[in-house]
């Protein structure tokens, strides 16, 4: 006889464990260890959750710390991997198998512990994909996750950085498995419930708050004039003739320096209204001038960031805000308002090849993609209309019967041509293929494929690649906004010159740009202090970025 | 400290009046450019003191575009680079004919 109900007791077997280590639901920071030892099995699946921002790092520390003996072979599916334990756990055979969507912070470490053969990958995923997977063949047996604070009967309250928090539960919880959260603290009423007790099966009490990642400041005293070149080129080649006004920003300086140019150089264009009014976006604090000075109506998160709270809960008709006044961001729910509701993503990459294939791989960093691939990519599910999106999928089909053609999503890369250490972006091949060539992979970690992106911006111009008839056209188009990089002086003149006077390639003469206005005087702030200062000192920055 | 000079004809005079104008600060990854219009109407000389070595070639393609791109005949361009990437040599060049072209007002 077959039995039905086999996950359900070995929950009750595990929940039973960890039980001897807990009062009610509460554990001590002290038993971490030990109700991670009672409750995990050997070859599980568990998220840890490292997101974006949010880490649970005492669970972290815990899972790191447990004896290999017991606990080995562990499969992780986490989102993020940002701190050391979670890769110190592969080191010690607590793990195997990883599949994740984004490391920045540990891509070198990671690099080299996948080439020594460390870590068995599964996959290298864009954040929802990997939520999808969760329902579908990437269920974790156990999520240890992290939240602000915890009531007795394990209702949780998030604060502003929810982020995958809901998804790893909603996973986790309906299918079995088993959910230990740790709580800076744990208290009598919760501020509001973002996780309902029933699906929390322990609570640790760190004492302490969790650690977050402040990803998305970006210090405008660091933005250089070629950067402004760049934003500038965005605004009048990109967003005013397209009126883009749903719409996702990277996390790069030259995405910062458009924000920073919306109330000044945007402002004098006349596009206040016409442009940049809804988000699907991390609270950037560069976005303050902008939205202080009313060119913004609503904004959803996939996080919060770090010394924004204040300024958003004084923001409500902008931000989506809980009863108690905080934010109450959701990163599965806006990756797929930036998949499906945005006519636009822009952002900057490290290296691009002659079709347009772009990846942040290089040779001795796997920083992964975080949302890049989901956001940069064209929803071939969407049926809703939008000016940008027809406008595009004109200028890619122009001979399709309209009401037949598909819109595009507006696919931007962004950057200058040569970036850190003076690397350049444009290459002829990416070291992504070399990296997939050594791991035995199938396929080539590719952020944004060819046939994704519509434009890439450089100091040298903007090639709109919807308007290439041919591969030819195509890698000439590239070459010709590469600058002076090998790919750049690679190209045939006389091509670029043609696909110029076709307005594939436009110069920033050719948009009317003047280069003496490139200056950072026409940033509307020059620095963090001047952040600050627009949002009426809500906003606090963070001590690292304080000069002051 | 490496030096290079590039004579180049250009198509036309630059614009403007002006007798001097001077853009960028020296600075690590920055330059200064001292524009003055003391050659012939269609000659262009642009002398280049930089702190990095063994760039010539991609010297070379930049000034030979700003030539082509700005024509900035009858105009001596001195160069104080700090180790500046293309892009921002490229942009100070264009800025620095821009300026002695600019109307005084």
């Amino acid at each position: 006889m077959r039995r039905w109900n086999a996950e359900r007791e070995a929950l009750a077997q595990r929940i039973a464990a960890g039980s001897a280590f807990a009062r009610g639901k509460i554990v001590a920071a002290a038993d971490a260890g030990a109700l991670i030892e009672a409750v995990i099995r050997p070859f599980d699946r568990v998220c840890l959750e490292g997101d974006n921002q949010k880490q649970a790092d005492l669970l972290a520390r815990a899972l790191a710390g447990v004896d290999p003996a017991k606990i080995h072979d562990l499969h992780m599916v986490q989102s993020g991997v940002v701190l050391p334990e979670h890769l110190d756990v592969f080191e010690t055979g607590v793990a195997k198998k990883l599949d994740y969507a984004y490391s920045g912070p540990q891509a070198g470490r990671i690099a080299k512990m996948l080439f020594g053969g460390k870590i068995e990958l599964g996959a290298v995923h864009t954040y929802l994909e990997l939520f999808a997977r969760y329902f579908i063949d990437l269920t974790p047996n156990v999520a240890l996750i992290a939240a602000v604070s915890a009531d007795r009967d394990g209702n949780l309250y998030t604060g502003p950085n929810t982020e995958d928090t809901p998804t790893v539960v909603e996973a986790t919880a309906f299918k079995s498995g088993v959910v230990v959260a740790q709580v800076n603290e744990v208290v009598e009423k919760l501020p509001r419930v973002d996780i309902p007790g029933d699906r929390v099966h322990f609570v640790v009490e760190a004492k302490k708050p969790f650690y977050v990642e402040p990803l998305f400041t970006r210090d405008p005293g660091a933005i250089t004039e070629t950067q402004i070149l760049t934003a500038m080129l965005a605004i009048k080649g990109i967003y005013e003739p397209y009126g883009v006004k749903r719409l996702n920003h990277g996390i790069g300086f030259n995405t910062a320096a458009i924000e920073l140019l919306l109330p000044t150089f945007a402002e004098r264009l006349g596009l206040k209204g016409k442009i940049c009014t809804r988000f699907a976006l991390n609270p950037h604090p560069t976005l303050i001038p902008a939205i202080e000075s009313g060119w913004v109506e609503q904004i959803h998160c996939f996080g919060s960031e770090v010394g924004m709270d204040d300024y958003i809960e004084a923001r409500p008709d902008i931000f989506f805000t809980g009863p108690d006044g905080s934010l109450r961001s959701n990163r599965a729910f806006c990756q797929t308002a930036g998949l499906y509701a945005c006519d636009m993503f822009i952002g900057a990459t490290l290296q691009i090849d002659l079709s347009g294939n772009s990846s942040t791989i290089t040779a001795s960093r796997i920083a992964g993609f975080g949302g890049a691939p989901n956001m940069g990519s064209d929803a071939r599910g969407r049926r809703h209309p939008a000016e940008p999106w027809l406008k595009a999928g004109r200028e890619a089909d122009p001979d399709g019967l309209p009401a037949l053609r598909r819109g595009r999503k507006l696919v931007v890369q962004i950057g200058e041509t040569f970036g850190e250490g003076n690397a350049p972006t444009f290459v002829e091949s990416l070291d992504a293929l070399i990296l997939a060539e050594k791991l035995g992979l199938e396929l080539a970690p590719v952020m944004i494929y060819a046939d994704d992106i519509t434009h890439i911006v450089t100091e040298e111009g903007i090639a709109n690649l919807l308007l290439c008839r041919d591969k030819d056209e195509r890698e000439q188009a590239v070459r010709g906004v590469a600058g002076y990089t090998e790919v750049g002086r690679g190209r045939d003149a006389k091509m670029v010159q043609r696909l110029r006077e076709r307005g594939i390639i436009k110069r920033p003469e050719d948009l009317g740009i003047n280069v003496l206005d490139v200056d950072r005087s026409l940033l509307a702030a020059r620095s963090i202090k001047d952040l600050a200062r627009w949002s009426g000192g809500l906003y606090r920055p963070p001590s690292k970025f304080r000069n002051w | 400290m490496e030096n290079l000079s590039f004579e180049l004809k250009a198509r036309q005079a630059a614009g403007g009046a002006k007798h001097e104008a001077l853009v960028g600060v020296v600075a690590s990854g920055n330059l200064e450019v001292l524009v003055e219009r003391v050659l012939p109407e269609l000659e262009c000389r642009i002398d280049i003191a930089t702190a990095a070595h063994g760039f010539g070639e991609v010297w070379s393609a930049v000034v030979r575009d700003f030539v082509e791109r700005y024509s900035p005949g009858g105009l001596r361009l001195s160069i104080n680079d700090g180790g500046a990437r293309p892009d921002t040599v490229a942009l100070r060049l264009a800025q620095g004919v821009r300026t002695i072209e600019e109307v005084e007002s």
